[in-house]
């Protein structure tokens, strides 16, 4: 119960501090860190607050409370538009394609043939690929700010990291182009094919614009947005966690990693599927380096797709009807897929937050 | 009666007269290749004729076709032609007027070739194929005799967004291959054999400049702009041209004796006949509609389309655009005469 209150509490400081409205909206859907007042409620009923008693009482708080209620209503209301508009717009397509537009490859809009499978494996491919390498990495960055770094050291990392953020994603995908690319075709590339070559994962000619290009970029883009929200859990850890742990005799990392990290479970698990949101809606910078071939292939030297890429690049010039009824399935597809990740999360959380429950009581 | 009348003419003339000196606005909307030229012509006749105003946006030919179709724009813009179920849907209310040329270069990545490599359509054909995979390739050789061509992979990349720069070239392509035009086919956006993606001109110029043994295609503008590496081509008559705008042009001065005056100008004009001709050119067209409602509308736009096709085509040159063939302004003229608004035509209000 302390960590989600203090959880919340430093919430603000953070959407104040990453400047994305993306970050906060998308931050709304994938931080359910109330799953943990469930416990506590089933323990004891919180006493009714005195202000609900009270409803009706005047007219003002009755103009009050319908206001927010409406507001509140908007932006289900407006989820539900895009969805029913998605659906509409993508139902030709539905129609004449049906399900084995989820698993065929081909996509011709010469002869009016889609398939998006490409686009789903690409998409999921690239984002789980950037969350491996950035989640050690970014919760390294947040283990060193709030445990082990000096004071005076503290606030101008956790500044630069957030920095990270701000920078527009077509920024990263020249920097991607020019700089990446090149760097892992001199540097990267080859030490990986002499020693694995032999394995399917870095098999195939490597022309630069690549799955990997794609995943790096898209890790180096997600760091700064988990490293924030892990930062903010773990100095949400009450000192009494680490105080105990160092008592019993724990080293720094010992209580760092057997007290505080799994006493904040539930929020960096939080952190990081709000980097996997991010990554599996991002465009511009993905469609630069990751080749845009609506190919699967297991190797990640090999370019590859998303859904996201592909509507960026082939909306504009869709000139049949059906094509763009495909391009619709598609979006609607994303907006599925996303959905399904944050109810995952959701369900993961909890889970992870009913494991700690009993423990954190017991605290 | 002549009272009333007098009335009513009145109360028009103030009613136009009212917002800013009866000011005609034309919105338009479509392909982004001739952009800059269109805002160009815009700015241009805008101060020559204050009382028209003109507006383009560059939404790319798919949603220039759709939203003149709606008939939310008063013109449309595009690179590909619209197809006949497109105009049917219409009711066949659509004329296709070009403005300019465009043509595709295609541009490599060979650091240690200095010469222009030479292509014959077959093996551009084949590259894009897949079937030619190093540059090496005796075909390529053979029509480079003297240029040392290193034994590398072939890394083809095309656009990744859809393009009328992509139509031209898989319109080609088609035309010199029937094995393209089977398997592939021609199309703003195509099934790609093989290759990267690249996302625009620029997209797909960074790509060919980060990959060594690169090949892909551009605007013939953005290369001279950005002065890309561009090879020649082998047109119909056996004759290698490079890419200008003057072979450009000769291009469409070629395809003329195959169009006559009577075409809707909807026609391809990739691999025309003519010694000078370079061979992967089109046009672009401004979308007009044969029958408008609002006369003042349709004589401001006509008027304005027949300064573009005669004096803006100067303009063309500096940005980088090759102009219509002067033998072509007749049968633009006839055809921009067709045009009516409430049953009659709209074209002697229009050139004066």
């Amino acid at each position: 119960m302390r960590l989600r209150g203090g959880f919340f509490l430093s919430m603000p400081g953070c959407y104040r501090s990453v400047t994305d409205v993306a970050y906060v909206s998308r931050g709304m859907t994938t931080l359910p860190i109330d799953p943990l007042a469930t416990p506590g409620a089933v323990d004891a009923p919180a006493p009714r607050p005195r202000w609900r008693t009270l409803r009706g009482a005047n007219v003002g708080d009755r103009l009050y409370r319908g206001a927010l209620t409406a507001l509140a209503v908007v932006l289900p209301l407006l989820l539900l538009t895009l969805l029913a508009e998605l659906v509409v717009s993508a139902w030709p397509a539905i129609k004449q394609f049906g399900l084995p537009f989820v698993w065929s490859s081909v996509w011709d809009p010469v002869a009016g043939v889609f398939g998006a499978a490409p686009m789903i494996f690409g998409t999921l491919a690239s984002s789980l690929l950037a969350l491996c390498i950035a989640v050690p990495l970014a919760l390294g960055v947040a283990i060193y700010i709030s445990e082990f770094a000096p004071k005076w050291i503290r606030q101008p990392i956790a500044f630069l990291v957030e920095l990270l953020a701000a920078i527009p994603s077509v920024v990263y995908g020249l920097w991607g182009v020019f700089v990446l690319i090149p760097f892992l075709r001199t540097w990267v590339v080859p030490p990986l094919r002499a020693t694995l070559g032999w394995t399917p994962l870095f098999s195939g000619v490597f022309y630069g614009s690549s799955l990997l290009a794609g995943a790096i970029i898209l890790a180096i883009m997600i760091v700064p947005y988990i490293a924030a929200v892990a930062r903010e859990v773990l100095l949400a850890v009450p000192a009494s966690q680490r105080e105990a742990a160092l008592g019993m005799g724990a080293t720094r990392w010992e209580a760092v990693w057997t007290a505080v990290v799994p006493y904040g479970r539930a929020g960096l698990i939080g952190a990081v599927i709000l980097g996997l949101g991010r990554a599996l809606g991002e465009t511009m910078a993905v469609t630069m380096v990751i080749g845009n071939r609506h190919d699967i292939g297991l190797s990640v030297l090999q370019p590859a797709y998303t859904m996201a890429a592909a509507l960026a690049n082939e909306f504009s010039e869709a000139t049949t009807d059906i094509y763009l009824s495909a391009l619709f399935e598609v979006g609607l597809i994303l907006f599925v897929v996303t959905v399904v990740v944050n109810a995952l999360a959701r369900v993961l959380i909890w889970q992870v937050a009913r494991g700690t429950a009993v423990g954190s009581r017991a605290l | 009666m002549k009272h009333s009348k007098l009335a009513l003419l009145a109360c028009a003339a103030l009613a136009l007269a009212a917002p800013a000196a009866a000011q005609v606005k034309l919105n338009g909307a479509g392909a982004t290749f001739p952009n800059i030229i269109y805002q160009d012509w815009m700015l241009s006749y805008n101060k020559a004729h204050p009382d028209v105003q003109l507006n383009y946006q560059s939404i790319g030919s798919g949603g220039g076709i759709r939203q003149f179709s709606d008939g939310t724009v008063d013109f449309g813009a595009t690179d590909a032609p619209m197809k006949d179920s497109a105009i049917s849907a219409i009711n066949g209310n659509v004329l296709h007027i070009p403005t300019v040329l465009g043509g595709d270069v295609p541009t490599y990545n060979l650091p240690d070739v200095k010469e222009t490599l030479r292509f014959t359509p077959d093996v551009l054909a084949d590259i894009f194929l897949g079937k030619i995979t190093k540059w090496s390739d005796a075909r390529l050789t053979a029509v480079n005799p003297g240029v040392k061509l290193p034994d590398q992979d072939v890394v083809v990349v095309h656009r990744s967004d859809g393009s009328g720069t992509s139509f031209i070239w898989t319109d080609y392509l088609s035309k010199v291959s029937p094995e393209w035009e089977q398997k592939v086919g021609r199309g703003t956006a195509v099934n790609w054999p093989v290759g990267l993606g690249g996302k625009g001109n620029e997209g797909v110029t960074a790509t060919v400049k980060q990959t060594p043994g690169a090949i892909g295609y551009v605007e013939l503008g953005y290369a001279m702009i950005n002065k890309l590496p561009a090879g020649s081509v082998r047109n119909k008559a056996g004759k290698f041209i490079a890419p200008t705008l003057e072979s450009i042009t000769a291009a469409a001065a070629g395809a003329m004796s195959a169009i006559g005056p009577g075409t809707d100008f909807r026609v391809s004009i990739t691999n025309p006949d003519g010694d000078k001709a370079y061979p992967i050119a089109s046009f672009t067209w401004l979308l007009l509609h044969k029958q408008y409602d609002d006369a003042a509308k349709a004589g401001a736009l006509v008027k304005f389309v027949w300064w573009a096709e005669t004096g803006g085509q100067s303009r063309a040159e500096p940005l980088g655009y090759a102009p219509l063939p002067q033998q072509l302004r007749h049968w633009i003229e006839a055809r921009l005469k067709t045009i009516t608004a409430g049953g009659k035509s709209v074209w002697t209000t229009a050139a004066r």
